[in-house]
């Protein structure tokens, strides 16, 4: 019975993360069909935001939940008005350039806070349950997960603001011609992207230790789970870290976590080539 | 084909013998060494991506394939000849299957980018767990991240106690460069490389002109990967370590930024992008006050955004404005007044 609760916790807590991981790349990817290669070392700047912070003395919650977002959708403003924005409408050279983009803020990252491993400890002490430890703060990011799925679902659904954006999405000539600039329109995308992006590397930091290198870690499993999503931004986001969250699970369970992570990756090869548009492609069509 | 066989292949053999005599002088023929290695593994990626319009993100996984099959064929053999063979049909035969599963499920570049760089991660995870006693392949133990060291290196074929090391080598791997740029040469001047080219300008038309756009996506796909083993199983003698970190994605994102900035749909692009940045590499690890991947990144960004077609495409052009073009513009001119008095009068 313990080991059962123990184990949903643990499943529950890959999927959240495996939300949390993709959301900022979906976001970016869904609205305006750009992939961000960076997006890994914008978590990874998010972690070291969050452990600055820390160590000036700020509660952690706040530097993770409000100046984490804040700095590293700034940083992303300044990296779409500089490169991207000339980019739109070239997936490779997007690709490309954004792939540059990781390189250059790990070599600045390790310029400035050195090669070496750094960390905080987590905020929230774990429990037993039976003859098991179980983390607390997997709860919490649990929690921010769904926080997160509700917010963007609210915001895209019930806002004036979500209206504008998923209609620039879907036709950014009808936007445009209906007086709002596209440019405009991807300016903020791309800022809130980055800000997500951020807010989970701040919550992940406690967890990891934290190397300029860490991006590269994420990147591909948020890539993976993005683009085996499809085209529906929440729904894909959903399915897919259900889908891949649960078999690494079961594997790390039963036979080691590096299986798991083998498990994930091969998953994604066999349902991209059953499923090249993704699942939400083939399925929950017209969902958001 | 026949000005190919009269005036490219001499003209190229002229050009490389020249390099290849001069290089030396230059720089010593250690680091060259692995200058000629990367030029021929940024030329695999330059064929499959710059003429077959195949983007694929995980070339790295080619070359460590390549060097860990020569390494751990060269303990259970102990001697180099079959090894290097080997090296070069394993990545070929593994990039065959893989793209075969990609082509005929017909994936396209986002997807493709995809898949390539999850099999190179799976791969890299692999080998990087593989340190228990467990993991062993006749008598070579595959060694986790601490990798394969202590393998044959090349020899005479035959004679597994004459080696071939230090100039004699750097010899031999500008020789099979040399040989590799001819066969693809002649590869893409063949009806094959034509329609590959057609492949990659406009694939439903050529699928519509009856051409098998699968089979023969696969076929260069595959290609690919042999010359990126090859690379594999001279850098492995050349280092004579295999790692894991042959398979990460910082070499794959290398291979890519060599190509980009050599310039794609050139032979030589490549080639020179690859040893070029390489010997930048070089030259910027000796010194420590900038970070070297800051550097490697802000490189290509800057491509990207300004040069998008490589240096070697601006350099020929450049050369057109200001050498070429006179004399067409001469004879051009002189036609059109000849026409103009004719038509005219």
């Amino acid at each position: 019975m313990d080991l059962v609760f123990v184990i949903i916790v643990e499943m529950l807590y890959a999927v959240a993360s495996l939300v949390l991981i993709s959301a900022g790349l979906a976001i970016v990817f869904g609205m305006m069909k750009i992939i961000n290669l960076a997006h890994g070392e914008f978590m990874m700047m998010g972690g070291y935001a969050t452990i600055t912070a820390v160590k000036l003395g700020v509660n952690i919650f706040i530097a993770m939940l409000i100046i984490t977002p804040l700095v590293v959708g700034l940083i992303g403003l300044v990296v779409e008005r500089l490169v991207i924005r000339h980019l739109y409408g070239r997936l490779v050279a997007t690709m490309l350039a954004t792939w540059g983009l990781s390189l250059f803020f790990i070599g600045l990252a390790t310029m400035i806070f050195g090669n070496t491993t750094t960390g905080i400890s987590t905020p929230i002490s774990g429990f037993t349950v039976g003859n098991y430890q179980v983390n607390g703060y997997n709860f919490f990011i649990i929690l921010v997960a769904i926080l997160l799925l509700g917010l963007m679902y609210a915001v895209l659904k019930g806002t004036r603001l979500g209206l504008i954006a998923r209609g620039a999405m879907q036709r950014p000539d009808m936007a445009a011609a209906l007086g709002y600039s596209p440019e405009r329109i991807y300016m903020a995308t791309f800022f809130c992207g980055a800000a997500l992006s951020g807010l989970a590397g701040a919550i992940l930091a406690p967890l990891v230790g934290l190397v300029p290198t860490s991006g590269g870690a994420y990147i591909a499993k948020a890539f993976i789970t993005v683009i085996a999503g499809g085209p529906s931004l929440i729904t894909g986001l959903m399915v897919s870290s259900g889908l891949f969250g649960f078999i690494s699970q079961i594997f790390t369970f039963a036979v080691s976590p590096v299986i798991g992570e083998v498990a994930l990756l091969l998953a994604a090869v066999v349902l991209l080539r059953l499923l090249p548009q993704g699942v939400t492609g083939k399925f929950f069509r017209g969902r958001m | 084909m026949a000005s190919f066989w009269a005036k490219e292949v001499p003209a190229t053999l002229l050009v490389a013998a020249l390099l290849i005599w001069v290089m030396p002088m230059l720089i010593g023929t250690y680091t060259l060494t692995v200058l000629v290695i990367y030029g021929m593994l940024g030329f695999s990626l330059g064929l499959i991506w710059g003429f077959g319009g195949i983007l694929c993100f995980g070339q790295a996984a080619f070359f460590g394939l390549g060097a860990y099959t020569y390494a751990i064929a060269a303990i259970n053999i102990g001697d180099s000849t079959l090894p290097m063979l080997l090296a070069v049909l394993v990545p070929a035969g593994f990039a065959a299957l893989l793209g075969a599963m990609m082509f005929y499920g017909r994936l396209t570049d986002v997807y493709l980018g995809v898949i390539t760089l999850v099999v190179t991660l799976i791969l890299f995870k692999f080998i990087n767990s593989t340190a228990g006693p467990g993991y062993v392949i006749g008598k070579a133990r595959l060694g986790g991240f601490n990798g394969i060291p202590g393998f044959q290196t090349l020899n005479v074929p035959g004679r597994p106690d004459v080696y071939i090391f230090g100039d004699p080598f750097y010899y031999f791997c500008a020789v099979l460069l040399l040989i590799v740029y001819l066969l693809v040469s002649w590869l893409l001047k063949s009806s094959f490389g034509r329609v590959a080219i057609g492949i990659r300008e406009n694939e439903t038309r050529v699928a519509l002109m009856g051409y098998d756009v699968r089979a023969r996506k696969t076929v260069l796909f595959s290609i690919g990967a042999a010359i990126a083993g090859l690379a594999g199983a001279l850098f492995a003698n050349w280092g004579e370590i295999v790692t894991p970190n042959l398979f990460s994605l910082g070499q794959s994102a290398e291979i890519i930024i060599w190509c980009i900035v050599g310039g794609l749909g050139t032979r030589v692009g490549p080639i020179v992008g690859a040893a070029g940045l390489a010997y930048l590499k070089f030259l910027l690890g000796q010194q420590s006050m900038i970070d070297n991947t800051l550097l490697t990144g802000i490189i290509l960004v800057l491509f990207v955004l300004f040069l998008p077609k490589g240096l070697v495409p601006a350099v020929v052009s450049l050369w057109r404005i200001s050498f070429g073009q006179r004399r067409s513009i001469r004879k051009h001119g002189a036609r059109r007044i000849r026409s103009g008095s004719m038509g005219n009068g």
